[in-house]
């Protein structure tokens, strides 16, 4: 069984890209075959890293201050849910709004989808679904005491995007040194230079012709 | 001759693979599911074997929940065991007995089936002698199926010509460590990877093949391990590592002799250890002199640097682990490269210690009890030799036949394909294989099933080679049964009948009962239920090196798995062999080897330039016959693709997307380029999982390493042609 001091942490860097979390996800009895969270190949061209998408419950949540219909709602215990089916228009506001690239608009039923932490097993006393089968555990659930023992990485929860500071209940996992994440739009426009190893430069690249050894 | 009575479109139309998405009877919420039970059994994928409860209800499994208590991945699991339990209510599942007709299938009756079955191996048996029948397993089938086939084979078919599909897999690997170690299985539990100070994974795309093992490597890592990865593809366990060395693809052999010549040089080397736990070490010491670091660059493609590096890494840890997979196996030198790579272990004295030893990463469910109970032509169950005299005789008293019924050395899988070509076997039955995805240069196992005189074929799903069966004998799903496997550890672990057969299947032993009753060896085959086998192949390994004795249904279940050997009622079992340095040869002590690199069997040339290289994506799991059906896993990653530099894809004018043609001297397959930086620049990747025009074995060499007859899946020599001159 969990307890209430139980948190949610990201770690990326353990991330495999094996998608075990979105196929879990779907088999959730409430989700009907449709993954609430999603995994992104960060540039395949270059590299391997994925990241898994879960909700990062933020705070004060972005997705929630810009629904004209006020469909998001977030719980006294800091978990914000999907969409009320009766008042979502399906405007997409919030998945333009999200920092992390959370909601989803599913064009079928007309609704955003996004991660609420997996209420329905949480509130019955199971781990949500993503982190317990989470082979690389980039997914975890546990206590702080036990991410501080057992990781080197530091789990942080404040997010710096421009002018803007976000906090959020999910914790990431960063260097030991960082109290946040420091966000620079540069880094991700057309142009930015790729920081990702290229397996070429890693070898002795010889012409692929006559024999070798 | 049995060739396919229809053609491609009509076989998908009427068997599949069609997709299936959703659980029997649609999404259900949970409230309304009234009484589903939670069975506690195992994954039926890789040699992990994960933990995990299957949701039943009406005898149908209709989904699963993670099983936390099991203490080999505590709720943890990867896509294929996420979605595995979509395959029982299928609606490719076979649900009777097929006999082939002048346009496809019919169904047919059991006695119908069977009695066709038998009286084919009775024809073949005498009019061309009972060695002309080939009979042929899997390791995906449970201990007690694998020894059964085993029995079947030569007690009522009569054959020396039973063979496997682990010799597909793992055989080099086997085979080396009961050279240096004298028994072939896993040296340690995984619960001693976290506990290494130094992880070196060689040959191994464990996140996506053994996606489980990743977190305890991370946990290593946590610990302050560092992790040294060596393949030609960055994957992603390769990304993070401290050390990658990306070596050139049939040079394995090569880099591990290098790094043991900086160990050697910087005295990394446990000298004690070695003169009282080893032989033969002088013979690799004189060889590895002239792999410098220099020399071994040239070869293995893996920068100098790199090689002192690795050897700096893994020389002064005070703890390691070595890790290999199909990699450095899958060679015509795989047990060469094996026996190397354990040299390393060997130097350093780091083995049969708590965090210290070496695993091969046996990449079926049962990879590894299935090569311990006499599936395999040289081997008779407890992991006997079957041309020891004293094996044989134990084994023929045991069955109660004399030992000159027993027959000897039969052929190997894929020798076993080339004796059909050659019109020697005329007749085949196989169970748990599909041997024309999976077996290379597919071409010729085409025609080599076309020209059988009879092809019998259990399966649950009518697979790709199936299609050229004269009987499809509808067997069970891995949950349709009772019985244990042995996971790559070495453990036994019991997994449950969640469900019965649907439809007019059977259960797999209960088929092969039958039959063996039908040819005349009733007597032999009196079994009631799975553990009556169970009983029986515990007891034929006493005193063997796979010693199963001392284990019961019940000891398995209540202590989650037990490790052999077990050699008696209150026997712990054995998580970790080889401690205070003893090894299974009759001497104790473990055996050197020392290999000169040789050149894979086909290497690249003007004609030729590139190196071509398989192996699997996560969401699929061997030759697809179950996974190809499952549409969730399907959508992950939907058809093969070949893996590219943008350096080679510039060389040859692809661009990410085109479709381009993969030429060997074997066939072509077309398929579109995925242009990435994470693979040699020398080198393409397509995935195996595809049949037909899209299988990476019409490309592939069935060269076979001289010791274990394991082909070299892992190079060959190709060129890369676009086709047309947009992208798709």
């Amino acid at each position: 069984m969990i307890t209430t001091n139980d948190q949610f942490f990201i770690d990326p860097s353990r991330c495999i890209g094996c998608e075990a979390c979105v196929q879990a996800c779907m088999e959730c009895d409430t989700h009907r075959g449709r993954s609430m969270i999603h995994l992104e190949f960060i540039d395949r061209s270059s590299t391997t890293q994925t990241g898994p998408v879960v909700c990062m419950h933020c705070e004060d949540p972005a997705c929630a201050q810009v629904c004209p219909a006020d469909a998001i709602k977030q719980t006294d215990d800091g978990i914000v849910h999907s969409s009320i089916k009766s008042r979502c228009i399906g405007c997409s506001n919030c998945v333009l709004a999200c920092p992390f690239g959370v909601p989803h608009y599913v064009a079928a039923i007309d609704q955003m989808v996004k991660c609420d932490m997996c209420f329905d097993r949480t509130s019955v006393g199971k781990k949500p679904m993503c982190a317990t089968v989470c082979p690389s555990q980039a997914l975890f659930f546990g206590t702080a005491e036990e991410v501080v023992r057992m990781r080197k990485e530091r789990p942080i929860q404040e997010f710096q995007f421009g002018e803007q500071t976000v906090r959020t209940k999910v914790k990431m996992m960063s260097s030991p040194t960082a109290d946040r994440m420091d966000f620079d739009i540069m880094e991700f426009m057309p142009g930015a230079v790729s920081t990702m190893v290229d397996i070429a430069g890693l070898s002795v690249w010889e012409e692929p012709h006559g024999k070798h050894g | 001759m049995a060739i396919p009575t229809l053609d491609e479109t009509q076989f998908i139309d009427q068997f599949g693979p069609h997709l299936n998405y959703e659980p029997p009877g649609g999404w259900v919420e949970h409230k309304q599911q009234g009484e589903a039970k939670l069975v506690k059994t195992l994954c039926c994928f890789c040699g992990v074997q994960c933990g995990i409860q299957l949701k039943v209800q009406d005898n149908k499994v209709i989904g699963f929940e993670p099983w936390e208590e099991f203490p080999v991945n505590h709720g943890m699991l990867c896509p294929k065991g996420i979605k595995r339990y979509l395959q029982n209510e299928h609606p490719d599942r076979l649900l009777a007995p097929l006999v082939r007709t002048d346009s496809g299938f019919a169904e047919a009756s059991w006695d119908e089936a069977l009695g066709r079955t038998a009286a084919a191996i009775r024809k073949i048996r005498a009019e061309h002698g009972p060695d002309s029948f080939a009979v042929l397993g899997g390791a995906s089938m449970t201990n007690e199926k694998a020894y059964l086939i085993g029995k079947f084979a030569r007690i009522a078919v009569k054959t020396a010509n039973i063979d496997y599909n682990g010799r597909l897999c793992m055989v080099s690997a086997g085979a080396a460590n009961k050279m240096a170690f004298g028994v072939d299985r896993a040296a340690n539990p995984w619960s001693d990877i976290p506990l290494a100070k130094a992880v070196m994974l060689s040959g191994t795309n464990l996140g996506e093949c053994f996606p489980i093992l990743t977190d305890y490597v991370w946990r290593a890592r946590d610990n302050g391990a560092k992790i040294i990865v060596i393949d030609p593809r960055m994957t992603p366990i390769a990304r993070t590592a401290d050390l990658f060395l990306p070596v050139r693809p049939g040079r394995d052999s090569a880099l591990a002799n290098g790094i043991l010549h900086v160990l050697i040089e910087r005295g990394w080397i446990d000298r004690k250890f070695i003169d009282e736990h080893t032989i033969d070490f002088d013979r690799v010491r004189d060889l590895v002199k002239r792999y410098t670091p220099e020399v071994t660059e040239k070869i293995s493609g893996v920068p100098a640097a790199s090689i002192i590096r690795a050897a700096e890494i893994w020389g002064p840890a005070p703890t390691s682990m070595l890790l290999h997979a199909r990699g450095v196996e899958h060679q015509v030198k795989g047990v060469e490269n094996c026996l190397t790579y354990i040299n390393l272990v060997l130097a350093t004295g780091r083995i049969g210690k708590p965090g210290s030893g070496y695993g091969t990463i046996t990449g079926q469910g049962n990879g590894q009890g299935g090569r311990e109970h006499g599936q395999r032509c040289n081997q008779l169950p407890g992991a006997r030799d079957i041309e020891n005299p004293e094996h044989r005789k134990f084994i023929a008293d045991f069955w109660n036949i004399q030992e000159s019924e027993l027959p000897h050395t039969g052929l190997t899988a894929c020798e076993i394909f080339d004796a059909i070509e050659a019109g020697k076997i005329k007749g085949l039955l196989s169970i748990s294989f599909n041997p024309l995805v999976s077996i290379p240069d597919a071409n010729r196992t085409r025609a080599a099933l076309d020209k059988l005189e009879f092809y019998g074929c259990i399966d649950f799903f009518l697979s790709e080679s199936a299609r050229h069966a004269d009987v499809v004998l509808a067997g069970s799903l891995q949950e349709e049964d009772e019985g244990t496997v042995t996971t790559g550890e070495g453990r036994c672990v019991r997994l449950r009948q969640s469900v019965t057969p649907p439809g007019n299947a059977r259960v797999d032993w209960d088929i092969l009962k039958d039959l063996a009753g039908r040819l005349g060896a009733k007597d032999h085959f009196l079994y009631a239920m799975s553990e009556d086998i169970f009983r029986e192949l515990a007891a034929a390994s006493k005193g063997g090196s796979a010693d199963y004795s001392g284990m019961t249904y019940a000891r398995i279940e209540k202590n989650m798995g037990l490790f052999w050997p077990c050699p008696t009622w209150t026997h712990p079992g054995t998580p970790r062999l080889f401690e205070g340095g003893q090894f299974s040869h009759p001497d104790g002590k473990a055996r050197f080897h020392a290999f000169e690199y040789r050149p894979p069997a086909e290497d690249i040339d003007s004609e030729y330039p590139i190196f071509f290289t398989s192996g699997r994506v996560v969401s699929q799991y061997l030759s697809g016959n179950q996974t190809r059906r499952i549409g969730p896993l399907v959508d992950q990653y939907p058809e093969p693709l070949c893996e590219m530099h943008p350096l080679l894809a510039a060389r040859l004018g692809i661009q990410h997307g085109h479709l381009v043609k993969v030429i060997t001297r074997r066939g072509e397959i077309t398929v579109p380029a995925q242009v990435v930086k994470t693979i040699r620049p020398d080198t393409v990747f397509v995935p195996y999982h595809w049949p037909g025009k899209k299988s990476a074995n019409l490309l592939t060499n069935r060269a076979l390493d001289p010791i274990s007859k394991i082909p070299e899946y892992k190079v060959c020599a190709c060129r890369v042609e676009r086709i047309g001159s947009e992208p798709v």
